[in-house]
């Protein structure tokens, strides 16, 4: 990083690809609207001399103050269950709880996951190879198998969902937006409906089973990080969503896993295919285990396993009301309001943040607007008199 | 099972309050060290320049690339008297020390003409050209009674008692803590009201 802030700028603005960012983030809601420091700052009047100059002190406060605490770091916390193993008798009948759950429940949720894949595979493979004919019939059984192996996921963590609101039925130009806690939220969908879903590719055996099975059921794959998938992607949504055969579309607008006590910016993509979007809000219930996929520090099967030994996953599915694009409402606009209603849904604290930035720096523009209301105000006040 | 808090003794925590002149109290040493856990990711023992920028809010700070020169690799301790001046019992003067470190970025005592313009800098970045800078730089030092070649001393720092912001002045680490998430909570209080609305009804 270049010390020279100035520099920096004029460097990035040069630089195309973050010009393309820079467009981007146009299509935003305003971050600054949400941010303390807005409402923080009063502006200062009358002339200006040395000791309102040498005044740095907001912008350190700021600073001090994200570095000290920030909603997007909290965002993508952890948090465990509260440890109560804390005292002598506590501590046996928690050594007790381990024994079950490692030496009972998890052989059992083994052996009910394997017999849930010898029954899925040894009548998928035969279906989709000898059904070549008949799309119709093999797409229908394909469905109910990938269901039911979602099932077998389910009951593999003594899954208990609660599903609230009418199930999802199939019609052309619908597509579903849920908060994104952990993968599992796919397979907790899944077992109710065959969702065909947008997903990043994954590697390891999570990547064969996106790239083999659920691509049966529709699913769309992309890289996160290139962006001519992007393209790609946005016309397979919409040629998907047009067709009344598909299975119907669900997207994790979010596009990264949250700890389920927050929601991250919404996604424009889904807003905008012309469809009926129908929210669903899933809130986990921490009290055995945290279901959040921090896949930072964890693999996807250490949190499979860290869900098998626990007790029991524990959800609440609410599909909502189908919503539409009111009139003169951009898809930035929409998106925030089916935001609003999941969030209130499931008790999640809005954050304005984009959760790409878990992988990305925030673009220069929003350092900009703070560096251009300073200038302003210097300027005009070096005028006043 | 132990969270982070459990690992600071009465000792650790106590040789830590003294590094910051007693400005914390141990309820608030083991708030930050729990913050400074999360961001030092892979518990190394000090904080990377690359961590900082990971949240997004201080990334974004006008001053954050100068103030990362003060904080790039501390240990807790020194991250803790970093911190210190943000103390709501850090007192006027230890307050502009803290500022006047800022803008001496050598380290040398003094501070001159260009190390206040490259504040400035950071702080306008495009929006304003060198010469207007340059401009508006020499005309309040000449009205405050300071040439261009004048340095300012720490003492002239407080001589000029500039109004800190109220912010800065009664800020304590509770209500920086509390700053972001209350302000999300505000945000959101009015659907949450609705929400229990909601529920009532819906049985």
């Amino acid at each position: 990083m270049n010390s020279n802030s100035n520099e920096t700028v004029k460097l990035s603005s040069s630089s195309s690809e973050l010009e393309l960012e820079l467009e981007l983030d146009l299509d935003r809601p305003n971050l600054e609207d949400y941010l303390p420091s807005g409402s923080s700052i009063q502006e200062p009047r009358g002339k200006l001399r040395l000791r309102d100059l040498l005044d740095i002190s907001p912008t350190l406060t700021e600073a001090a103050g994200a570095i000290i605490d920030d909603s997007f770091t909290r965002c993508f916390k952890s948090n465990s269950p509260e440890p109560w193993n804390w005292n002598v008798y506590l501590f046996p009948i928690w050594c007790c709880g381990v024994v079950i759950r490692y030496f009972i429940l998890f052989p059992v949720r083994v052996l009910i996951l394997t017999i849930g894949w010898i029954i899925f595979l040894s009548s998928y493979i035969p279906v989709h190879f000898l059904l070549k004919g008949h799309d119709k019939l093999r797409k229908k059984i394909e469905r109910s198998l990938v269901e039911l192996i979602c099932s077998f996921f389910v009951a593999s963590w003594t899954g208990v969902v609660k599903y609230h609101g009418p199930r999802p039925s199939m019609r052309p130009k619908q597509v579903f937006v849920a908060n994104h806690t952990s993968m599992i939220d796919f397979i907790i969908l899944e077992q109710m409906t065959a969702f065909a879903v947008i997903m990043q590719k994954h590697p390891g055996w999570v990547g064969l089973l996106q790239s083999t099975i659920l691509e049966s059921v529709g699913c769309i794959w992309f890289n996160r990080s290139e962006a001519k998938d992007r393209e790609i992607v946005a016309k397979k949504l919409r040629d998907h969503v047009q067709g009344a055969e598909n299975n119907p579309l669900l997207i994790f607008p979010e596009g990264t896993c949250v700890n389920n006590h927050y929601t991250v910016m919404f996604k424009k993509g889904a807003f905008e295919l012309g469809c009926t979007v129908c929210p669903v809000a899933i809130k986990y219930n921490k009290i055995f285990v945290d279901a959040f996929w921090n896949s930072r520090k964890q693999s996807f099967t250490m949190h499979l396993l860290q869900l098998m030994t626990s007790w029991a996953v524990v959800c609440d599915v609410w599909y909502l009301e189908p919503q539409n694009i009111k009139p003169g409402e951009t898809a930035i606009e929409f998106a925030e309001r089916v935001r609003d209603i999941i969030s209130v849904r499931a008790g999640l604290k809005k954050v304005p943040w984009d959760g790409y930035l878990k992988y990305s720096r925030p673009s220069p523009k929003h350092r900009e607007q703070k560096q251009q209301s300073f200038s302003e105000s210097m300027l005009r006040r070096l005028e006043e008199k | 099972m132990g969270s982070a808090s459990s690992v600071l003794t009465q000792y650790d925590i106590e040789e830590v309050q003294e590094h910051c002149s007693n400005l914390f109290s141990q309820q608030e040493i083991v708030s930050l060290y729990q913050r400074f856990c999360q961001l030092d990711r892979n518990a190394k023992g000090f904080i990377s320049a690359d961590e900082f920028l990971s949240v997004p809010e201080f990334a974004m700070n006008p001053l954050s690339q100068r103030l990362l020169k003060m904080v790039d690799g501390l240990n807790f301790k020194d991250f803790v008297a970093f911190l210190s001046a943000f103390s709501g019992k850090a007192t006027t003067q230890q307050k502009i020390e803290f500022i006047f470190k800022v803008y001496d970025s050598d380290n040398n005592g003094k501070v001159s003409f260009n190390d206040i313009l490259e504040v400035l800098r950071d702080l306008s970045g495009s929006f304003m050209s060198d010469e207007q800078r340059e401009k508006v730089l020499r005309q309040v030092l000449q009205e405050a009674g300071y040439s261009k070649e004048s340095y300012l001393m720490l003492d002239d720092f407080i001589k000029i008692q500039y109004v800190l912001s109220h912010d800065f002045l009664n800020c304590s680490l509770y209500c920086l803590f509390k700053k972001s998430v209350n302000y999300i909570d505000a945000k959101v209080g009015s659907q949450l009201g609705s929400f229990q609305v909601g529920t009532k009804n819906g049985g």
